[in-house]
């Protein structure tokens, strides 16, 4: 679904932050994508979308990264911002649900069906008519995933999913991903700091280390391995950590 | 609340008003752009000596602003910034032109005091009749409206993100300011010293924050055109009401119809 062969990138006037990166991710897989701050966890999504240009190859569903496929690529991938404050930018949450749909063709009739549908998955039916700029937190999060899900991508790349929500909607956000899964064997990636997140939704987890693959491997192995995780600048799942 | 929290306060306001309810607000959105164009061009076409003539053109906005429930006092305090410049582009034609025009009771009143004063008239209509517009149609029905009668969609993009932009500059400042004060205790607006950092700071970091809007609407299949939300279904009176409005305005430019009820009543 998702293949980086070699791919380096350095921000303009800065150092290299990719170094020499090669990875495939499968038609439905589930991956963690964990490092430290700074690590390069949010570039790698942004090259996997095309909105950097990196050296090396990217592939996405069986698509060379170029401008002819831009778009193709772009409506296979929903990406999830790390700050939803940049992901909306319609007045309501329901027109911003709206515009990616009726922009690939789809009638606006159908496309607010769709949303429905969408809000009443993520129980967040009380946000459809409000205000972008007059959400908490969390509630913009939850409908800048709302907004990406109308979509129906391929593949989910979610940037610290979590980071906003409280418990209950964590919860929420993990039963989602498995219901979404179950349903239609969806590709994602989490990139994020809730380690048990990683662990309660994902099988497999690439460790980066800046802008370095330092482990990729089954979710069970890896995030159990204190000592890797220390490495790394990171520590064990709260779960395993005994505390 | 800061400066330009309240400025961006006053924009959203006005965002919400045009998302109301009324007569007006139901008018389809192409009827009142066009309305209001036609208004503002006859208003501003009166002869400038001509003073019952425009002063009868105050019918329309009064009727709109009546029937759409928008406070006229909100108008008159959110256009106190342009008020005065209008005031002061004639402020001189008193005393450039001062030929008497006619008498009232033994004051002389000069041809400049009169063009003076129906300046006014025409500013002050002109944007009250835009006010009118901008609260009760929301920016996307405007934008749309505009693409209806083929205007270029680069400009009426540009002009949509302008306006999402706005806010993302005010929104910066904000958060900017507070961070100031939160760190500078009993201090009144910012030092001069901080000045230049704060206003570098400000452009790199709404211009990264538009960079990643725009981003995000590429993501979503953006390709220059926006495919403007459909509101509510416009009132079937909207361009019966238009075309009355339309015929009377120009009725009124070319009758001088103060003049005409002025001359029976006598
Ligand atoms: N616009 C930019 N210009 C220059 N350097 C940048 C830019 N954005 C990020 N970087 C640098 O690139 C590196 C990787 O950043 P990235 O945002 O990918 O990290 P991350 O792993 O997502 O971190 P976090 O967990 O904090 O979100 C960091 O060292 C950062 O300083
Ligand atoms: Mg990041």
């Amino acid at each position: 679904m998702i293949r980086f062969e070699n791919v380096s990138y350095t921000y303009p006037g800065a150092d290299e932050v990719l170094h020499d990166i090669s990875f495939s991710i499968e038609r439905g897989e589930k991956v963690g994508l964990i490092g430290a701050n700074g690590a390069g966890k949010t570039t790698i999504l942004k090259a996997a979308l095309g909105l950097i240009q990196t050296t090396g190859t990217i592939t996405v569903g069986g698509l060379p990264m170029s401008r002819e496929n831009l778009s193709e690529i772009r409506k296979k991938l929903g990406y999830v911002l790390q700050n939803s404050d940049n992901q909306m930018f319609m007045p309501t949450v329901i027109e911003d649900m709206i515009f990616g749909s009726v922009n690939y063709g789809m009638s606006r009739d159908d496309a607010e069906k769709k949303a429905d549908e969408v809000l009443k998955d993520l129980n967040i039916e009380y946000l459809k008519k409000r205000q972008n700029h007059r959400m908490s937190g969390g509630e913009k999060r939850l409908a800048a995933i709302a907004t990406v899900l109308t979509m129906e991508p391929e593949a989910l790349l979610m940037d610290e999913p979590s980071s906003a929500l409280d418990p209950k909607n964590r919860r929420n956000l993990i039963n989602l991903l498995k219901r979404l899964w179950d349903k239609s064997r969806i590709t994602y990636v989490i990139t994020t700091h809730d380690l048990d997140l990683v662990l309660d939704t994902c099988e497999r987890v690439i460790i980066l280390n800046n802008g370095r693959i330092a482990a990729d491997g089954p979710a069970e192995v890896i995030l159990r391995d204190q000592a890797l995780l220390e490495a790394n600048d990171l520590e064990l799942p709260f779960c395993f950590a005994g505390r | 609340m800061n400066k330009a929290e309240k400025a961006e306060r006053e924009i959203l306001a006005i965002d919400g008003m045009s998302k109301g309810d009324s007569a007006v607000h139901r008018m389809s959105p192409l009827s009142k752009l066009l309305l209001t164009i036609v208004y503002i061009v006859i208003t501003v076409s009166f002869n400038k000596y001509d003073i019952t003539g425009i002063f009868i053109m105050i019918l329309f906005p009064v009727v709109g602003y009546v029937a759409s429930g928008v406070p006229v006092s909100t108008a008159f305090w959110k256009l106190r910034i342009v008020l005065p410049l209008v005031c002061a582009v004639g402020i001189i034609n008193p005393f450039l032109d001062r030929e008497i025009l006619f008498y009232l009771g033994n004051i002389g009143v000069s041809g400049g005091v009169v063009s003076f004063i129906t300046l006014l008239m025409k500013g002050v209509f002109s944007l009250l009749a835009s006010f009118l517009l901008v609260s009760t149609t929301p920016v996307e029905e405007i934008c749309r409206a505009l693409r209806q009668v083929h205007f270029p969609k680069i400009l009426t993009s540009l002009f949509l993100l302008t306006f999402r932009y706005v806010h993302v500059l005010l929104e910066e400042v904000s958060i900017m300011t507070d961070a100031y004060h939160l760190r500078s205790p009993g201090q009144k607006g910012i030092h001069i010293s901080a000045w230049g950092s704060f206003l570098g700071q400000l452009i790199l970091r709404s211009s990264d924050r538009a960079g990643q809007l725009y981003d995000s609407m590429l993501l979503r299949g953006f390709q220059g055109e926006f495919y403007y939300a459909k509101g509510r279904k416009s009132a079937a009176y909207s361009w019966p009401v238009a075309i009355i409005c339309i015929a009377l305005a120009v009725t009124f430019r070319f009758l001088n119809i103060a003049a005409i009820f002025g001359g029976v009543i006598i």
